[in-house]
């Protein structure tokens, strides 16, 4: 046991014959194909890119053959790198919502949705609308039109809800975490500690269901919902307190060498520039925004939050147990989502849009297809991951 | 040199009649392993807190005086500047957790201290082997047992390499097996790497033969000593003390293998006695009628990983039955499934004859009550006194049955204070009572004595003695082997979601390693279990 008890952070212990700068994590990795194929997992942001691409690509059209590619592809990469963990399921739970989306986004379109084309499919009673909402229609005439339109529609929410999905069962957030800059790091703490507290609410919903069978109480569904409020908020909320102490307690929001207002200065740039790329996303998602929102704007955004995560990093004392490294599979799976993204949201193809008027069977050209299909390369380029040992014990 | 210094440090809460610590004056010297002892609510947590500044810092409340750790004062040093000499285990360990395994888990607080990417790495590997963790660094968190979450806590707080450890409670949750294991590692800690560990403990039984200084809390005030010299004159103190207190052994053993090298002449003597009359009341003759619980092939858990496979159970009026085995043996899913909160995959359950899926409302609660791990989950009017007069109406009894039941569990509870507010021990006994309002002939406990001060839990035995006298059956899942030898008629070992002992309470205790109680170790080979009986034996003239 060679643990010295008095070093502080920072400093090295005595190696006896070990020269400094060959630590493992440190050195830089020789290329070569033999190494990416060891087991290990993908960089987070790796995943997320290819997500956030597919996603871009999905908002674009609402062709169902492209769509249902795109959620084919998600489906095959989650099947070959999920990790044999909690967070797994998340592919699975989004496939789920998608599915309440389509049913939703449909009734939507049947029920309020202008009546388009001539295919009548059925009639449902229509009901009348005081004058000052006469732009509204409820009910009516439905058509055979509509009814594809609102599933068409439906399906792509539901496939952008599967590429978040994917990216969550196949990155645990935590661990996109921990590739957030530094000037962030507190900020995605925060966000993380608030998406895990949902699960751990549902937990205390259900424990406390129990308790009130327990104690001989029978009612309603939400009456015994109303009652059992009370606790779950309770206990939900001592939790926060007592991770709130523990990760004080182990050093979380120590304060490094930098100022109060240089502080201020960096998280300053970085949330504008961040507006910024919010913004031009928004310009590439939205086929009607104007172009200058688009593009320009992403570029310009990230360039100022860039500025400001490394002014930032730079005082930050904070370091990185085993960065995941970025090598070949990360570039090759970050380019396939971002290619796909680009393509989509430049490209003149005609069958990104679904035809309507006459109601005719989708088509897609051989390009777009193999554009998606280009993204399952994940499945086979990255590395396998890890063994995780059996569990539950 | 000293690690932790007190100086007369008196802390009071905002709202609290009386102060929380008073006037404390506390030198702990470094490598030194401190138990801290009291009762529930007498302070300790706050003295605990006091040392990584979480006190003031975090709970806020008015501190007077100072504390020094390591040299720094702790009114200018909120906890997160004392990371780096403080590791703090709290009580629920998964609740502090902030990775999502275990290897990130552990680097966790390196990472806040900017710790170097290569030490890091290394120091990783040296807690991973401390802690004969190796196996599991790249599990999930959630997916580990209770006593392995422990093990992960604390070595995320080793990794900075504290100078000083403090923990609160760290096996009051785990099996006896686990607790072991966790002990032996902060006792390795300690010795070979000159740590300073400062842990409060109600199970003295497991680790006051490694404390070096005993501090006692009592409303407020500490009291430091030699743990021989607290323990002799401590009204309450775990077997192996309470024996030698009546053999009158000098000086006073505080572990077993000292208490069995002075216990040569007590076995002699116990030995030419007629055989123990068991502690637990013998089972009245009512037993051999029918089962009023009874279990047959239960399958459950899920889908992928059975936590019981095929487990047949059945306790008879006037049993009081003990499941025991690991965290995570499947013990508190059975409990469920006889109080008919969880269904089963296969099998059948019959409690008083019929199924308590089946049964709802006070129907249910009149035939089977059950006690949960967290007894608060029972509660949720706001004030103790709406509590128990809910408990009345759902009950159907009469107006202060259930008060009445508290008031002999556990006198003194204020009855407008909140049930959060009140310590474990009065939740517990709270809990207690508003199940029993409804007087169901079985009763189901569930770990009861975790967090509870020996005072309470005494009087716990005494009112589960009263229920089995009474003729209910009562079925317990419990880690704490000196409960069980008080209590238990029968014991059930669980592992891996099946049974694999069943017997009398004796038999099956005496011959584990791991579940026998204190005085069994002691005395062994003679069949004695607990210091009662033996107080007993010698009172008999001849």
């Amino acid at each position: 046991m060679a643990l010295p008890t008095t070093a502080r952070p920072g400093t090295l212990a005595p190696v006896g014959a070990g020269a400094p700068g060959t630590a493992p994590g440190t050195a830089p990795a020789p290329p070569g194909r033999g190494r990416s194929r060891l087991p290990r997992a993908l960089h987070p942001v790796a995943w997320w890119a290819w997500a956030l691409g597919l996603m871009v690509a999905a908002a674009r059209t609402t062709n169902p053959l492209l769509l249902g590619t795109i959620l084919g592809v998600l489906a095959l990469v989650v099947a070959a790198r999920r990790p044999d963990a909690p967070w797994a399921g998340a592919f699975a739970a989004a496939l789920r919502l998608g599915a309440v989306v389509v049913v939703a986004r449909t009734l939507l379109q049947l029920l309020l949705g202008p009546p388009i084309g001539i295919g009548v499919a059925f009639r449902l009673p229509e009901l009348a609308l005081p004058d000052w909402m006469a732009g509204i229609r409820l009910g009516g005439i439905v058509t055979w039109e509509s009814l594809y339109v609102g599933l068409c529609e439906g399906l792509r929410l539901a496939v952008m809800i599967a590429c978040a999905g994917a990216a969550n069962a196949l990155s645990a957030p935590s661990r996109l975490l921990r590739s957030v800059p530094a000037a962030l790091y507190e900020l995605g703490v925060a966000v993380v500690v608030a998406l895990t507290f949902a699960p751990h609410l549902l937990d205390d919903a259900r424990r406390v269901r129990a308790a009130r069978r327990l104690r001989g109480h029978e009612e309603g569904r939400l009456r015994g919902f109303a009652r059992a409020s009370g606790p779950v908020l309770d206990g939900a909320l001592e939790r926060s307190i007592q991770l709130a102490a523990a990760m004080d307690s182990r050093g979380y929001g120590r304060a490094g060498t930098t100022t109060v207002g240089e502080r201020r200065v960096q998280a300053g740039l970085v949330l504008a520039g961040f507006a910024g790329v919010l913004v031009g996303l928004y310009g590439l998602f939205d086929a009607s925004a104007p172009r200058w929102l688009g593009w320009p704007l992403l570029a310009a955004g990230a360039l100022v939050a860039l500025l400001g995560l490394r002014a930032a990093g730079r005082r930050s004392t904070r370091t990185a147990y085993r960065p995941d490294p970025w090598r070949l599979p990360e570039w090759a799976t970050a380019a396939s989502g971002v290619l796909v993204a680009v393509a989509f949201a430049t490209a003149t193809w005609s069958d990104l849009a679904v035809a309507v008027t006459p109601l005719a069977w989708p088509a897609a050209a051989v390009l777009p297809l193999a554009t998606v299909l280009l993204a399952a390369g994940p499945a086979v380029w990255t590395p396998p991951l890890p063994a995780l040992g059996r569990w539950p014990a | 040199m000293t690690a932790v210094r007190f100086d007369r440090v008196t802390v009071a809460y905002e709202g609290a009649d009386r102060p929380a610590l008073r006037d404390v004056d506390l030198v702990i010297p470094e490598g030194e392993l401190v138990l801290v002892v009291g009762e529930t609510g007498c302070g300790k947590s706050t003295l605990l807190r006091c040392i990584n500044g979480l006190v003031p810092h975090f709970t806020g409340g008015a501190m007077t005086g100072r504390v020094l750790v390591a040299g720094r004062d702790t009114r200018t040093h909120p906890p997160r500047e004392l990371a780096d000499v403080v590791g703090m285990v709290g009580q629920d360990p998964i609740a502090g957790f902030v990775a999502e395994v275990v290897e990130d888990e552990l680097a966790y607080g390196m990472e806040c201290l900017g710790v170097p990417a290569d030490t890091m790495r290394r120091r990783v590997e040296e807690t991973l082997d401390l802690l004969g963790l190796a196996d599991l660094r790249a599990r999930p968190l959630a997916t580990l047992s209770g006593g392995q979450r422990q093990r992960v806590a604390i070595g995320a707080a080793l990794t900075s390499h504290p100078r000083i450890l403090v923990l609160d409670e760290p096996t009051s949750a785990l099996d006896p097996g686990a607790a072991e294991e966790v002990l032996a590692a902060l006792q390795r800690l300690v010795h070979d790497l000159g740590m300073t560990v400062v842990l409060a403990e109600h199970r003295l039984e497991r680790v006051v033969q490694y404390a070096d200084q005993v501090l006692v809390v009592a409303d407020g005030r500490v009291q430091v000593g030699e743990p021989a010299a607290m323990m002799a004159g401590a009204p309450v103190a775990p077997p192996v003390v309470e024996l030698g207190r009546l053999a009158g052994w000098q000086p006073l053993p505080l572990s077993v293998r000292d208490a069995r090298r002075a216990a040569t002449g007590l076995r002699a003597r116990l030995r030419a006695l007629p055989a123990p009359v068991a502690d637990p009341l013998p089972v009245p003759a009512v037993v051999s009628g029918p089962a009023a619980v009874e279990a047959r092939g239960i399958t459950a858990g899920y889908p992928r990983v059975p936590v019981l496979r095929r487990v047949g159970l059945a306790a008879g009026p006037g049993e009081v039955l003990a499941l025991m085995g690991r965290n995570g043996a499947g013990k508190s899913t059975l409990l469920a499934v006889l109080a008919g909160v969880r269904a089963p995959e296969a099998g059948t359950v019959r409690v008083g004859g019929h199924d308590p899926l089946a049964l709802s409302g006070r129907a249910l609660i009149s035939t089977v009550g059950l006690v949960p791990q967290e007894p608060a989950d029972l509660l949720y009017a706001t004030s103790v006194q709406r509590e128990l007069a809910e408990a009345d109406d759902t009950a159907d009894a009469a107006p202060g049955t259930a008060a009445r039941l508290l008031a002999a569990l556990a006198p003194g509870i204020d009855p407008s204070a909140h049930p959060r507010d009140s310590s474990e021990g009065q939740r517990l006994a709270l809990a207690l009572a508003v199940v029993l309002a409804a007087a169901p002939p079985v009763l189901l406990l569930d770990e009861p004595t975790r967090g509870l001060d020996y005072g309470a839990k005494r009087r716990l035995v005494g009112l589960l003695r009263q229920l089995q006298a009474a003729g209910h059956t009562i079925v317990l899942a419990t880690h704490d082997v000196e409960l069980v030898a008080e209590v238990a008629t029968r014991v059930a070992v669980l592992a891996d979601g099946e049974v694999v002992a069943d017997g009398a309470a004796g038999d099956v205790v005496r011959g584990s390693p791991l579940f026998a109680p204190q005085v069994a170790k002691i005395l062994a080979p003679e069949p004695w279990l607990t210091v009662g009986e033996v107080e007993r034996a010698l009172a008999v003239p001849g």
